[in-house]
């Protein structure tokens, strides 16, 4: 991720579900090296929320569930597909809607990327990927929307030490690997049993 | 006296059934976690990725891999499973799930729901909590999809004749209900 956000171009359009402020992806909006973002939240993101309120940054808003289905959907080849998350609010706004079964829904345009940056437990060499606990949210579906994914791995195994049955991500998704064993994993919001 | 927070999640947990998958929004909602009856069988799904939500954790078992939508560490519970968010969407839009408890801003007696921005003032997502008002103003969420709202001052209905009344909180009248509401409360 430091990389990238040493050398993207202002242009950059950016998928991202959220961001830490400073932090990971959510750097990239304080370098101004972010034109667009499609996102689903940006709470935690005090410059994202500056920016977009001030109009330098543009914004698109997309329902969490939506964006997942987008991302799933361009990665698998499908332009587009209808759901009934929604309807009638400002997300469907000029988009084009169809009733199905007697409800109403809104046609979706799936979402692909030039690059997909994902960030995952164990890889082979072959590139598949296995991820970890709810770690995993939305890293699949990305890995798959571009045609280069760059992963971010703790361990890299030979190859025959995965399990087949255990693959979350197959290595066809997958075109660089970055071996980081001790990435710095930020607790957002301790909280403990007493 | 109106409800607190703890006795609306108190509230909120008396919905629960046995057997039930329940998804619980960010906020309020996830207090809802600490009120499950004993003995009741109840998943919840966290939409990030996980069904079978356990308690918070100890100091010692704390993971920065393991949080619920929210970003709360937490833990799992035997028979847990962990999945990426276009499955857990499609589960919640599929119908899988049997009850989802999410808080928000404003509820219109139509069950419309709005929680995820107020225009020009604050940028969140989905998510967040505040008290029902008489009519929405910021964008809506969703349309026609609440059907029950547990507010501090009591339970009410979304039915095709409007918003009626199930519950007061103790020592609240109807009255107060009504002026605070602003839309007739059947």
């Amino acid at each position: 991720m430091n990389k990238l956000y040493a050398s993207a171009e202002s242009a950059l359009e950016g998928i991202i579900r959220d961001g830490i402020d400073g932090f990971g992806l959510g750097q990239l909006p304080t370098t101004r090296q972010i034109r667009k973002m499609i996102s689903s939240y940006v709470g935690e993101n005090k410059e994202f929320e500056r920016q977009y309120l001030a109009g330098e940054l543009e914004l698109e808003f997309t329902p969490q569930g939506n964006l997942a289905e987008k991302l799933r959907a361009g990665g698998a080849g499908i332009p587009a597909f209808f759901t009934r998350t929604g309807y009638g609010t400002i997300v469907a706004e000029g988009k084009p809607t169809q009733e199905f079964d007697g409800e109403w829904y809104v046609m979706e345009r799936s979402l692909k990327a030039d690059v997909s940056l994902v960030k995952a437990w164990k890889a082979d060499t072959a590139g598949n990927l296995v991820y970890r606990m709810t770690a995993r949210n939305f890293n699949p579906m990305v890995a798959a929307a571009a045609p280069i994914c760059v992963a971010e791995v703790e361990e890299v195994v030979e190859l025959g030490e995965l399990d087949p049955d255990q693959i979350h991500t197959p290595g066809i998704y997958v075109k660089r690997l970055v071996h980081n064993p001790h990435p710095e994993k930020r607790i957002e919001q301790r909280t403990v049993s007493r | 006296m109106a409800w607190t927070r703890e006795q609306m999640a108190q509230r909120a947990a008396r919905e629960l059934q046995d057997g039930y998958y329940v998804n619980l929004g960010i906020g309020l909602p996830t207090l809802v976690a600490n009120y499950i009856p004993q003995g009741m069988d109840v998943w919840l799904q966290s939409e990030n990725g996980l069904l079978g939500i356990g308690p918070f954790p100890t100091g010692a078992s704390i993971d920065a891999d393991l949080i619920n939508a929210g970003k709360q560490t937490i833990t799992t519970v035997p028979g847990s499973a962990f999945f990426s968010s276009a499955d857990s969407f499609a589960m919640i839009r599929g119908g899988h799930i049997n009850l989802s408890i999410l808080g928000a801003m404003q509820v219109s007696e139509k069950g419309d729901l709005a929680n995820w921005m107020v225009p020009d003032k604050m940028v969140k997502g989905m998510g967040g909590e505040f008290k029902i008002l008489p009519q929405r103003t910021p964008p809506l969420t969703g349309v026609g999809a609440v059907d029950r709202i547990i507010t501090e001052l009591g339970v009410l209905d979304v039915t095709d004749g409007g918003i009626k009344l199930v519950e007061l909180a103790p020592d609240v009248s109807l009255n107060e209900l009504r002026q605070k509401t602003g839309v007739p409360i059947l």
